[in-house]
């Protein structure tokens, strides 16, 4: 176990103790022991920054399940420690935002933190593993984080609704993803990224290339959030605020993209993979824009702006990985798209962030976030409004914002791809950069609603449930730190493009780079006047037209029919799989035991009596076998008497009786076969049972009257006598065939060897089947205290019944 | 379960019961060698206290043993899971034994073995779980 | 013998099958006892008998019977106890709360809210 891999399970291991330091330390908020971690893992992560600066990865590997190929595989390159970095960085923001978010008084912090630690495991477990399995099994566990952070106020009806839809979306991703995996594994044998990577060609030239690339894609779409399974997202924000700049914003919903980024040199040479991932950004940007403008939430407006950028990155990604396809580096412009995304990744995070806590702040101090009752808050909420304008201003693609440069090279990398000469783009590369600039008109409509509609116009404290005042220094520190950052690195872009973007671009562009080569990359501010610069001050020029007569033609959106949202396909599929399911399960599970067992006994009949048949297994060979003494045929006549007499008993004392001379003359049996401790167990065994038996049923004397002998029904009798007749064919074939040698001579040969021992028996249990055996105990005390706890415990209300 | 007034039983189960009980104790140190073990030994001890539980009354039984049955449950999965994990702290898998011969005096050469902590796990839960059926039935009215 | 053997498990089969789907709980639960001990039985006989004296070293026998059958028939009397156990009270308290033992008659009695 290394140091990352440690780093990896840390919060795991706090959330163990969060709810211990929750009850001992009542007053004090959960929030600040859980505080240092992230801050420490962020530092951590730091020193790793030489190392991917050098092109250089660490990679340590810690057995799991070896025979699989699975192991637990800690990688740090650069484009993980990117992750790594936000993962720990926003992280300790928002637990420190959440500390004054969430009142100690009020709130489970104790479910909270140990939700959110859970989830910081989860992320960094995605981006930091080199190995597939483990990288799904991370993956999985953050959608459940998710899950239950979204449910976190599991009291409300749109939480549970919001959680519940979060996680069928993303769990089927999640499967269509491990679904690729093992294709990937199917083709190369092996789980790790590293080595696929290394193997692109055969991979690209295997026949199940296409179906692994889609099913990867679905995994990374429905996390992301890309049409059509953005609809989780906008449901999700029902979370605590904190929770959605964390989650739902900055980090998990970027998990998607990061899949997209590592799978890259695996898949990016192919056109399919350019086409989808360009594409469904590219549509999902523009979708999520427009849905945006018709929103009158705070944070449903942030929810559909975050699945437009998401799909901007996405976008990005595909347009880079046609650089590909030009082998030469210098001068190589696609890889610009690259550079923009990472750069983009970093500022989403930053001005995102700072907003989704702005109005968290606004939710908290006014008591709602609906903008048709907020107003004219600039005066009353100075510093939120500042941090607002300059996150929306960046979002918006407004200078002097890091928003402004990712845009321009947004547009950049757009109107290169209308310069390529491949996949038919010479015809339709056009449209890219055309609804990029149409997605930033709304963007920029949006981003100014989102501000201007909050802090300006007319002031209506008459519709708000509290006075509005400024927020307390704690909830302003995190956004604060995020929008220094948003002018910071709009100011000094470069700060990253060494230390950060190009190690990460050269995880995702391996093959462009040469030994000791490493990406130039160099973000300015001024341009010239080109292309990229006009088309922004279109966006600017129309998004202001657009704004002030905004209320004029929102009328629109009320022209799309409700019914043919994607919302109601998805409700109307989830109704109709519950009714359909309901019926299906309820015409044969009809509540009696006796269809149950027929079901389970047919089952058996059919599927040996095919096996015996289609295999050919039944077998007859009266060879070696051994002789029949006078005493073994007294036995088994004992045993089919006394079988045979329970179902002719008219008492309940006969049956029970009966059965324990069964059991007795079955312990006489293994005394014959060489089994004196089985002989004991049974007999000691017997005498209890038939004790327990007799406690139970003798002391209830007012059933006994309804007594009665078993009636005859055919189709039982039918039924056992099947059973029976089958049961004895696989005894004969099993004694007549012999497939391979008995693995019995091992224990017999090293029973004093190895262990010590004399009686085989005893250790084989104690010894080398150990682990059955303790299994077996824990199972016997399980079975105990539910005994105890069904005579014990009365819960149910008898008094009323 | 109900009071009996039965002599003969009273009288045969005081002497029998030393025997039953010194016999089970002897069948499960025996285990390793001889028919026996934890489970064996688990339930002749069960079924004398049974026994005494026939003959005389459960609250005279539970005045003469007063042991909390899930808690014996409890520690033999305890001792059971120790074991094993103790091979643990040499690096060895779970559930590694080891033995060895011991000298002692008075009694000679014996051998030790950390399979006998094992299998008295498995001789505590046996008797706990037996004894915590049958007296939680006979307790219920 | 295995020949026999085979026929008295079918027997003890058949029987614990018919038990089995009888209406009456403790009908049920000794079908279940029956099938257990055919079960162990079964297994017993798959692995050869009588091929040798009891798996116990130091006897100066030549051969010894298959002890591996008789470990996992002794964890599953042992196992086969438990569940007896548990179903002996299930099929006792549903007596107590709902005064049949009729498992036709108990259906739908759950709380149907």
């Amino acid at each position: 176990m290394s140091a990352p891999h440690l780093a990896i399970v840390a919060p795991l291991v706090l959330s163990v103790f969060i709810p211990v330091f929750y009850r001992i330390f009542r007053h004090i908020h959960t929030g600040w022991f859980v505080l240092p971690l992230p801050i420490l893992l962020f530092v951590y992560f730091l020193t790793f920054l030489p190392e991917t600066m050098r092109g250089e990865s660490f990679i340590e590997s810690m057995n799991w399940i070896p025979s699989l190929g699975i192991n637990f595989t800690a990688k740090v390159d650069g484009l993980g420690l990117l992750f790594a970095l936000l993962i720990t960085g926003i992280g300790a923001l928002v637990v420190l935002y959440s500390i004054y978010y969430l009142a100690k008084t009020k709130e489970k912090l104790n479910n909270f933190y140990v939700y959110l630690l859970l989830f910081m495991s989860a992320m960094l477990g995605v981006v930091l593993s080199d190995n597939l399995i483990v990288m799904y099994a991370f993956w999985e566990l953050t959608s459940f984080s998710s899950f239950l952070l979204i449910g976190y106020w599991y009291e409300r009806d749109k939480s549970r609704y919001g959680a519940q839809k979060s996680m069928l979306i993303t769990v089927f991703g999640g499967l269509a993803m491990l679904g690729g995996i093992i294709l990937l594994y199917i083709m190369t044998g092996t789980f790790s990224v590293t080595k696929l990577i290394s193997q692109a060609n055969t991979i690209f030239n295997h026949a199940l290339f296409v179906p692994a690339l889609l099913c990867i894609l679905l995994g990374a779409f429905t996390k992301s959030a890309q049409f059509p399974f953005y609809i989780w997202l906008p449901d999700a924000m029902e979370a605590p605020t904190p929770v959605s700049a964390y989650l739902h914003s900055a980090t998990m919903v970027k998990a998607g993209i990061y899949l997209v980024a590592r799978f890259t040199p695996v898949f990016g040479d192919h056109f399919l993979w350019f086409w989808l991932v360009t594409s469904i950004g590219i549509l999902t940007l523009i979708w999520g824009s427009i849905f945006a403008v018709k929103q009158t939430d705070l944070k449903a407006i942030l929810a559909f702006s975050t699945v437009s950028q998401l799909g901007l990155i996405m976008s990005l990604l595909g347009a880079g990985a046609a650089a590909l396809h030009y082998e030469f580096l210098d001068e190589n412009i696609y890889t610009v798209a690259v550079t923009a995304a990472i750069f983009h990744l970093i500022n989403h995070a930053t001005f995102k962030g700072s907003l989704f806590m702005a109005a968290g702040i606004i939710d908290h101090e006014t008591g709602t976030r609906d903008i048709r009752k907020l107003g004219g808050l600039m005066h009353y909420m100075p510093i939120t409004f500042t941090i607002s304008i300059i996150g929306a201003f960046s979002m918006a693609g407004l200078p002097p914002f890091n928003g402004f440069l990712s845009k321009e090279m947004f547009f950049t990398a757009m109107v290169h791809v209308t310069e390529m000469d491949l996949f038919n783009l010479e015809t339709w590369g056009f449209v890219f950069p055309v609804l990029a600039w149409i997605a930033s008109v709304f963007t920029f409509v949006y981003s100014m609603i989102l501000v201007f509609k909050t802090f300006t116009g007319k002031y209506q404290p008459e519709k708000l449930d509290k006075k509005p005042h400024e927020a307390p220094m704690g909830l302003l520190i995190s956004p604060v730190i995020l929008v220094s950052l948003v002018i910071i690195f709009g100011f000094f872009p470069n700060l990253l493009s060494d230390i950060l973007i190009s190690p990460a671009m050269a995880s995702i562009l391996p093959s462009l780079l040469g030994a000791g080569d490493e990406f130039m990359v160099h973000i300015s501010f001024w341009h010239g006047l080109n292309i990229e610069l006009f088309m922004t001050l279109g966006v600017v020029c129309l998004g202001i037209i657009l704004y002030m007569t905004h209320s004029k033609w929102k009328k629109i959106y009320k022209a799309i029919p409700e019914k043919l949202s994607l919302n109601q396909f998805y409700d109307f599929l989830i109704e109709g799989l519950e009714s359909v399911s309901s019926k299906v399960t309820k015409t044969y599970m009809n509540g009696s035991i006796r269809s149950y067992l027929v079901y389970i006994f047919a089952f058996f009949i059919v599927i040996l009596v095919t096996t015996l048949i289609g295999k050919n297994a039944f077998m007859f060979d009266t060879n070696n076998v051994s002789t029949i003494g006078i005493y073994e045929v007294v036995l088994a006549i004992l045993v089919v008497l006394g079988s045979i007499c329970i179902l002719f008993a008219k008492s309940r004392m006969t049956s029970i009786i009966l059965l324990g001379a069964v059991g007795y003359t079955v312990s006489l049996f293994y005394i014959l076969f060489r089994a004196p401790d089985l002989a004991l167990t049974q007999l000691v065994i017997e005498t209890i049972s038939v004790a327990l038996f007799l406690v139970c049923f003798y002391h209830l004397p007012k059933l006994r009257k309804f007594e009665t002998r078993m009636r005859f029904r055919l189709t039982n009798a039918l039924i056992s006598v099947g059973v029976g007749t089958l049961v004895t064919l696989i005894a004969l074939s099993a004694h007549s065939s012999k497939l391979f040698e008995s693995i019995s001579k091992y224990y017999v040969e090293n029973t004093y060897t190895e262990a010590a021992g004399k009686n085989m028996v005893n250790v084989i249990l104690v010894d080398f089947r150990g682990f059955d055996t303790l299994f077996e105990i824990t199972v016997l005390a399980i079975a105990s205290l539910g005994i105890f706890g069904m005579i014990k415990l009365r819960l149910n209300g008898r008094k009323e019944g | 379960m109900r009071k009996t007034n039965n002599i003969i039983l009273e009288t045969a189960v005081k002497v029998l019961l030393f025997f039953i009980a010194l016999y089970s104790v002897y069948i499960f140190t025996a285990g390793h060698y001889y028919p026996g073990g934890g489970f064996i030994g688990g339930l002749m001890t069960a079924g004398a206290i049974v026994l005494l539980l026939i003959t005389y009354d459960i609250k005279t039984v539970t005045k003469i043993l007063p042991v909390n049955y899930r808690i014996l449950t409890a520690i033999g999965l305890l001792f059971a899971i120790g074991t094993s994990a103790g091979s643990l702290i040499y690096d060895l898998p779970f559930l590694t034994h080891a033995f060895g011969d011991v000298h002692l005096p008075l009694l000679g050469e014996l051998s030790i073995h950390t399979a006998t902590l094992f299998d008295l796990g498995v001789y505590f839960v046996v008797v706990g779980v037996t004894m915590t059926i049958i007296q939680t039935i006979g307790e219920d009215e | 013998m295995e020949i026999l053997m085979a026929f008295v498990i079918g027997i003890l089969f058949s029987t614990a099958t018919y038990l089995m789907l009888s209406k009456s709980l403790l009908r049920i639960i000794v079908g279940t006892g029956l099938l257990s001990h055919g079960a162990h039985l079964l297994i017993l006989t798959m692995g050869g008998l009588k091929r040798g004296s009891a798996p116990i070293l130091g006897g100066n026998a030549e051969s010894y019977t298959d002890p591996l059958p008789q470990a996992l028939i002794l964890t599953a009397i042992v196992i086969s106890f438990g569940v007896t156990a548990f179903f002996l009270v299930l099929a006792y308290r549903a007596y107590q709360e709902l005064g049949t033992d009729n498992v036709e008659e108990m259906r739908g009695t759950e709380k149907d809210d």
